[in-house]
């Protein structure tokens, strides 16, 4: 008997690889007409905004500064010392104000270092906005739909339990020193994410119902708590991901795991190891998401002495992925302010995608599922829930204790 | 129970100690970027 497939499965894949490379290889678009026509029309007042720019900025459109970013003088262009203009030494006072305004300017301070020579940063504005609109909006969104999300998933799916009765045995499931890892590590970071949240939305919510002293008050606590508390969640992640890393490498059971939506929705349960492949997205995430806002927390915490984007953006341009989807190169000449702002967006970003995750792991830990909790309250599990949730673990388990019973000691 | 109390432990443990230390190295942005002729405490 031969066993023939339709191909639809090929065609699929083949369709999706077209439509990636579609996506990738896309040419880039065409240059703007009007952007074109102001370029040109600047040629004629030798690089100052012609009407056309002054126009268009009127009516909201977006104008290119780039064109005044790189008009500040030059010392070859200056005209000789004898003549009239020579003691300008090549840049216009416009060209030297230009300097200043875009950072271009060679600044000389005497405190304060590369900060100090920054005079004018006018991506502050942009990452203000940014921080007080979008930021706070979506992020609160995410997490207020993520509780939405599992209250609707629980009125319709209700708690996932224990088929059948408990057996009464136990097994253990975790150590005592993974489930303190652990616990330092959720502790932190509820703190952390608690304290985040406070300084990022206090303003907007706290300070207009509880007064600006109060504000001040819980943001001063808050900046305490989060500098300082930052370090064990950085030094749990590593532990954790030192004590757990083998047991959550991808292997064949994940695809049966993912196949029945983990026996979480329907009522089929997966076989799995000590780690099922939802709890490795979960580990995985902690890890990559936990290890990148630990990254970006540390440039924040020693401010200007770990710049992060502009060198993660020259491998990012070197790669040629702006080009992919038709974009112009990323900076890579950015201000240590500016770096400072990207590290703080960055950092919330990633956090409240890691909180959304660690909700929906606290739900599954706690309401979502009969029997989790002792997992990592007291270590020991029902043999009944581990045969349902983790049964490869579980004959694992069986078979070493074959070996070597438990509380057995080894012969004199 | 006593994993969470001893999680909890530990991170304070850690807290207190970065805290102290941190400080001890004088890395704070005010002990680093600031001087005594532009603050008013």
């Amino acid at each position: 008997m031969t066993n023939r497939t339709s191909g639809f499965g090929w065609f699929l894949a083949l369709f999706a690889v077209f439509l990636v490379a579609a996506v990738i290889l896309q040419p880039a678009p065409p240059p703007d007409p009007a952007e074109m026509a102001r370029i040109e029309a600047r040629l004629a007042t030798g690089g100052a905004p012609t009407l056309e720019d002054i126009l268009a900025r009127q009516n909201g459109e977006t104008v290119s500064n780039d064109y005044r970013k790189i008009n500040i003088g030059s010392p070859e262009q200056a005209a000789a010392m004898s003549s009239q203009l020579g003691t300008l030494g090549g840049a216009s006072d416009p060209d030297l104000w230009r300097a200043l305004r875009f950072d271009e300017a060679d600044i000389r301070v005497s405190a304060g270092g590369d900060v100090a020579k920054t005079l004018v940063q006018d991506g502050g504005m942009t990452w203000y906005e940014f921080r007080e609109g979008p930021l706070i909006t979506y992020g609160g969104w995410l997490l207020l739909g993520t509780i939405a999300v599992l209250a609707i998933f629980y009125l319709i799916r209700g708690r996932v339990r224990v088929d059948g009765e408990m057996t009464g045995r136990t097994v253990e499931r975790f150590q005592f020193v993974e489930r303190a890892a652990h616990w330092t590590l959720a502790a932190s970071f509820i703190l952390l994410g608690v304290t985040g949240l406070l300084t990022l939305m206090g303003r907007k919510f706290i300070a207009p119902h509880l007064g600006l002293e109060t504000n001040a008050l819980l943001l001063t606590w808050s900046k305490l708590i989060h500098n300082n508390v930052a370090w064990a969640f950085m030094l749990a992640l590593v532990v954790v991901f030192v004590m757990w890393v083998w047991h959550n490498i991808p292997d064949r059971t994940d695809i049966v795991w993912f196949k029945q939506a983990g026996g979480i929705i329907g009522h089929e349960h997966p076989p799995a190891k000590k780690f099922n492949a939802g709890q490795k997205v979960i580990f995985w995430s902690v890890i990559l998401l936990g290890g990148s806002i630990s990254l970006s927390g540390l440039s924040l915490l020693f401010p200007f002495d770990m710049p992060l984007f502009a060198k993660t953006f020259a491998i990012i341009n070197d790669i040629g992925v702006p080009g992919w989807f038709g974009y112009d190169p990323l900076p890579v000449s950015l201000a240590p302010q500016e770096e400072m702002q990207l590290a703080q967006a960055w950092h919330a970003i990633v956090a409240f995608v890691l909180m959304a995750i660690i909700i929906g792991h606290i739900y599954i830990g706690t309401l979502g599922m009969e029997g989790a909790f002792d997992a990592m309250g007291s270590g020991e599990v029902d043999e009944a829930w581990a045969h349902q949730h983790h049964s490869i673990w579980l004959d694992e388990v069986k078979a070493r204790e074959k070996e070597a019973p438990r509380g057995a000691t080894p012969a004199e | 129970m006593k994993a969470i109390f001893t999680g909890i432990v530990v991170m304070a443990l850690i807290a207190v100690g970065a805290y102290y230390g941190l400080h001890e190295l004088g890395y704070s942005s005010q002990a680093r970027f600031s001087g005594d002729n532009v603050r008013l405490d």
